[in-house]
């Protein structure tokens, strides 16, 4: 008689375990592994469309330092920790980044070094990106993933890399 | 074959219990140690003591980034993201801030806070590395776990005269 509710309670854990995985699981997966975005907006054209394009992200490389230049990345905006924005990281820390102050009109430029500790980010279109040229460099901790591959639209499948 | 049926059902437990601590850990809460004495008397009130102060960090409230003055949080360092401190956030998106120091009065900007070390005397803060982005925020210290004659929740405190509010 006891025997009986001992099986059912063992039984009963295992199934819970089981959801407590599956559930961690979609956790750990978009957090650790990779997850899918949609990407929209101006500033990546023409590299990603105006909008719907839906690419893979990896967020492996940036835990173990590996992001370097020319890497699309997803960051967290330093102007609100809610959004997250795609940008091609165009400085590491250490190096000298140059960039005309208005892309529209002059011949003047800036130069800035980037910090230890942060990578400076562009928009592949200089001409409708808010990106470190206004905020300046990010913290390398703000980095949340890599964006490696795009699979919607259909006629741009494929990998997304260094230009 | 006895013996590797076990040693497989206790790795996949491990992994399961694991799998779950993660997700636990980001979510929810987690403890972490103390090093240092920028946050006395709040944290690690005595430099002679051999043992650290272990806090509970929450993070359900990393969500809406729900963060006020008075907070201690846990944050990425700006120049090693690996590394991780502590210390109590001052100000909030907007507010005017008095430089330690300095006579300079800073603003600070959309999506940043300033933190501070309770210890002035000792502490690498915002008054040397500038405003923090909220996305470096990893979780609000609510209470001290360890030591035993310690435990208790952490207060709010804000040293009213350095900051203006918008």
């Amino acid at each position: 008689m006891f025997g009986q509710w001992r099986s059912v309670a063992k039984e009963a854990v295992d199934r819970a375990l089981i959801m407590a995985e599956f559930c961690c699981f979609l956790h750990v997966i978009p957090n650790y592994l990779c997850s899918s975005t949609i990407v929209h907006g101006p500033s990546m054209l023409p590299t990603l469309n105006l909008t719907g394009d839906v690419v893979i992200a990896e967020h492996v490389s940036h835990r173990l330092g590996k992001i370097s230049r020319g890497d699309l990345v997803l960051v967290c905006s330093p102007q609100n920790p809610r959004k997250i924005v795609t940008k091609r990281v165009v400085g590491m820390e250490g190096d000298t980044v140059s960039f005309f102050l208005d892309p529209n009109f002059g011949d003047r430029y800036r130069t800035a070094v980037v910090p230890k500790g942060h990578v400076w980010i562009q928009g592949d279109n200089v001409y409708a990106s808010n990106d470190s040229r206004y905020f300046g460099p990010v913290p390398y901790g703000l980095i949340q993933g890599k964006v490696f591959f795009r699979v919607w639209p259909p006629d741009s499948f494929g990998p997304l890399g260094k230009d | 074959m006895g013996t590797k049926n076990i040693l497989w059902n206790c790795s996949k437990k491990a992994f399961t219990f694991g799998l779950i601590g993660v997700t636990v850990s980001d979510r929810y809460g987690s403890v972490a140690a103390v090093r240092g004495a920028s946050m006395s008397p709040t944290f690690n009130p005595s430099t002679s003591s051999l043992m650290d102060d272990y806090v509970f960090v929450d993070k359900y409230c990393l969500r809406d980034y729900r963060l006020s003055h008075g907070d201690v949080v846990v944050f990425s360092s700006l120049t090693n993201y690996k590394e991780r401190h502590i210390k109590r956030i001052i100000g909030l998106p907007g507010d005017w801030i008095g430089i330690r120091h300095c006579s300079d009065v800073l603003r600070i900007p959309e999506g940043h806070c300033w933190v501070e070390g309770d210890n002035p005397a000792s502490s690498m803060d915002s008054n040397t590395f500038g405003p923090v982005p909220l996305g470096l925020v990893a979780g609000r210290v609510t209470h001290i776990v360890w030591p035993p004659q310690r435990i208790g929740a952490v207060e709010r405190k804000v040293p009213e005269e350095r900051i203006s509010s918008h």
